[in-house]
């Protein structure tokens, strides 16, 4: 806890520093300039009134900066016992890239000779008609390896389980003491999806007829395009994104503008691309031929998605985000300098999605690495945070304990674990599972509530809809044969009962 | 300002943490949740403390009592309470905040942290969740020192300047080069150029973990 004064000049330099290089300083110093020349603007009181600016409009909501004593790996994860988990997963999944690297003869990285690179350069927009012989590559991780190797085994070391058997006992997989948030807390936090407030994404509404609000709602979108608000633009997706207007509320929402600039850098991305192989190329060829190429929904993006993925392994600027993400990029030296790749094996269909609403690839690329740095990486790296796959996973086990009692015992009985099931869905954020435009109204709210929690709630409510079916089964196979097809739910009205019309 | 980012700490003894026994220390096992960390400084010295900074291990609140003289009087020395159960995490029973950084300032303290012999911190931890508590790197900080300083006299010191050229042009134009190599500096770009191939030489056969 620092003083106010210390605080706020700590979080101007921060901003500052992160400002600094960016189109958007230079936009800003411009802005600036001119408003100097503005009769109602007194230089006298100028620090005065923008620190008073900032405190109306909101502008400390701006998260403290970490304490000034705290070293770098604090950051990415406070709590220590995560951080050695997460380096012995990333130390297995890099051992696995080098000995597939050795024993297949294949280096993690090279220079394409120039006639492959003029090929490259051909088939761009058709990468997905290659073929090439992928058996040899075997996929790095599983989601069921990333459950089975490393979930069960985290534990705090100065946390007393000695007294397994209590009211605080938990029943579930996740056995470690995080703070998540429970129905009256998420009640509070997610207030807008109400009973009584409008959703996109629910048909009924008690009190408006249906075609009023969409209308009106609509209306409201437009105008929120129209302003360029970020902030209205997040709020405004609390209660769905209307279908022509979501591409570019999520655009406005995640920053992502796609200026000139930014086409220069997915070009130059795509530069890189075509002059280096990497090992990783083979297993994201691997990964979109066995999962989206055989989607109903998706398959028809699959050059789409190679060109994206193919430029995110080669983007510099995601290796920003590993200063607050609790997993660390794996270095190679050569000849005394350094080159650095991406490892972590994105999961293909979370850019799928995606491909429904961008028709650039520049734009689609800039979207999908923002919501990948912003909320995606947490699904595969192990940490403390609220939206981190262990919390997640924790906050999912406590609804079903607390609110279906009967269900989790029942399923825990017949050996079906319900974290062994609802893990894929919620590491994936859905993706995949859902029907397209269910999933976009649960992402709607993922960007609204600037949180990955919605995804555990809906997890939660999907086992409370088909209770009954779960309460007849009586193994693990037939649970997950009744939880297998979820192409037909409604997302929003799942979600909605389960927080708000649970007793409590 | 924070002044930890810069300067030293104050050079003192963090003792070994007791904690308070509930019955017979040998047979009772029953954890009280209340512990005694005392922070002394060397005999016969004291300090206007600034901040106090320390690293959470499983402490849900703090109280701060301090040991201060009453400057002439030696024997004088009292204990008060500085800050009565600062909470240092958001839940007992949870992790957040368990192992988090904090700092306690002069501004926050009740009473004037000033002529400081000794400093007790009693913590709390009312969960039965967690097998130890503690306060892990204690560090206190001083109120700067210039008062102290002012007290010297500066010594007058002309040295031979026959032969040398003027010394306000030579310092004016080193002034103004100074400027340029600040602007350069503050002009600096944070912006990374996005490439990470070193001219050809990209065959990666390894990685390893930093």
């Amino acid at each position: 806890i620092m003083n106010e004064s210390t605080e706020l000049s700590l979080t101007i330099a921060q901003i500052v520093q992160r400002l600094k290089g960016s189109h958007l300083h230079s936009q800003i110093e411009r802005q600036a300039k001119e408003c100097l020349h503005q009769p109602e603007i007194k230089l006298g009181s100028l620090k005065e009134d923008v620190r008073n600016f900032l405190k109306t409009s909101g502008g400390g909501c701006w998260q403290p900066p970490c304490h000034p004593a705290a070293p770098p790996e604090h950051l990415k994860e406070p709590l220590a016992y995560m951080r050695k988990a997460q380096a012995s997963w990333e130390k297995r999944v890099l051992k696995s890239l080098n000995s597939m690297s050795t024993e297949l003869g294949v280096p993690l990285a090279r220079m394409r000779p120039a006639v492959e690179q003029k090929e490259l350069t051909n088939k761009w927009n058709e990468m997905g008609t290659d073929e090439p012989d992928l058996s040899r590559f075997r996929p790095v991780y599983a989601p069921k390896d990333f459950l089975e190797v490393t979930i069960p085994f985290l534990r705090n070391p100065n946390h007393d389980s000695s007294e397994e058997v209590n009211v605080r006992s938990h029943w579930g997989l996740i056995q470690v003491p995080l703070n998540v948030r429970d129905i009256p807390k998420l009640r509070q936090a997610f207030s807008e999806l109400n009973l009584n407030t409008g959703q996109l994404g629910i048909e009924d509404h008690a009190h408006i007829h249906p075609d009023l609000f969409e209308n009106e709602y609509v209306q409201i979108g437009k105008k929120v395009v129209e302003e360029q608000d970020s902030a209205a633009a997040q709020q405004y997706s609390r209660q769905g994104c209307p279908t022509g207007l979501r591409a570019d509320l999520w655009a406005l929402i995640l920053n992502s503008t796609n200026q000139p600039q930014d086409v220069m850098y997915y070009e130059q991305l795509k530069a890189g691309v075509i002059h280096h192989d990497l090992l990783v190329d083979n297993l994201i060829y691997k990964d979109v031929k066995l999962t989206a190429s055989n989607d109903d929904y998706y398959f028809v993006f699959e050059d789409y998605l190679y060109q994206v993925l193919l430029c995110f392994s080669r983007d510099t600027a995601v290796l920003e985000h590993f200063k607050y993400n609790s997993a660390t990029p794996p270095k190679s030296y050569i000849e005394g300098k350094m080159g650095v790749e991406e490892c972590a094996v994105v999961y293909p269909p979370n850019v799928a999605p995606l491909c429904y609403l961008y028709n650039e690839p520049s734009k689609l690329y800039s979207v999908f690495r923002e919501m990948y740095i912003r909320y995606f990486f947490r699904l595969h790296s192990i940490s403390s945070s609220p939206s981190g796959i262990v919390s997640l996973c924790l906050q999912f086990e406590r609804l079903l304990q607390t609110h279906l009692p009967q269900l989790f015992y029942h399923l825990r009985q017949i050996e079906a674990q319900p974290l062994r099931i609802a893990f894929k869905w919620m590491v994936r954020a859905f993706s995949g599972y859902l029907s397209t435009d269910q999933l976009l109204l649960l992402w709607d709210r993922i960007l609204g509530y600037d949180s990955l929690e919605t995804v555990a709630v809906l997890a939660a409510a999907v086992f409370a809809f088909r209770a009954e079916n779960l309460m007849e089964v009586t193994s693990l196979a037939s649970a997950e044969a009744v939880l297998a097809d979820l192409s037909t739910l409604k997302v929003m009205p799942l979600i909605q009962i389960f927080l708000f019309a649970t007793a409590i | 300002m924070s002044v930890s980012a810069d300067s030293e700490p104050v050079s003192c003894t963090v003792k070994p943490p007791v904690f308070l026994q509930l019955g017979d220390a040998k047979t009772d096992t029953v954890k009280s949740g209340v512990c005694i960390v005392d922070v002394t400084l060397p005999f016969g010295k004291s300090v206007n403390i600034e901040e106090i900074s320390f690293k959470n291990f499983y402490t849900a609140y703090v109280t701060v009592r301090l040991l201060r003289k009453v400057p002439g009087q030696e024997a004088a020395a009292k204990w008060t309470t500085a800050l009565r159960d600062l909470a240092l995490m958001e839940n007992p029973h949870t992790e957040g905040g368990s192992q988090d950084y904090s700092s306690i300032h002069r501004a926050q303290m009740q009473v004037v942290p000033d002529h400081v012999m000794s400093v007790r911190f009693i913590l709390r931890q009312p969960s039965s969740a967690w097998m130890n508590f503690n306060l892990q790197e204690i560090k206190i900080f001083q109120k700067e020192v210039s008062d102290l300083l002012s007290d010297l006299t500066l010594v007058d010191f002309r040295p031979d300047l026959e032969g040398l050229p003027d010394p306000s042009t030579v310092s004016s134009s080193i002034q103004q080069m100074w400027a340029l190599t600040e602007v350069m500096q503050t002009n600096q770009t944070t912006a990374s150029i996005g490439r990470f191939d070193v001219d050809g030489c990209y065959d990666v056969n390894l990685l390893s973990v930093p």
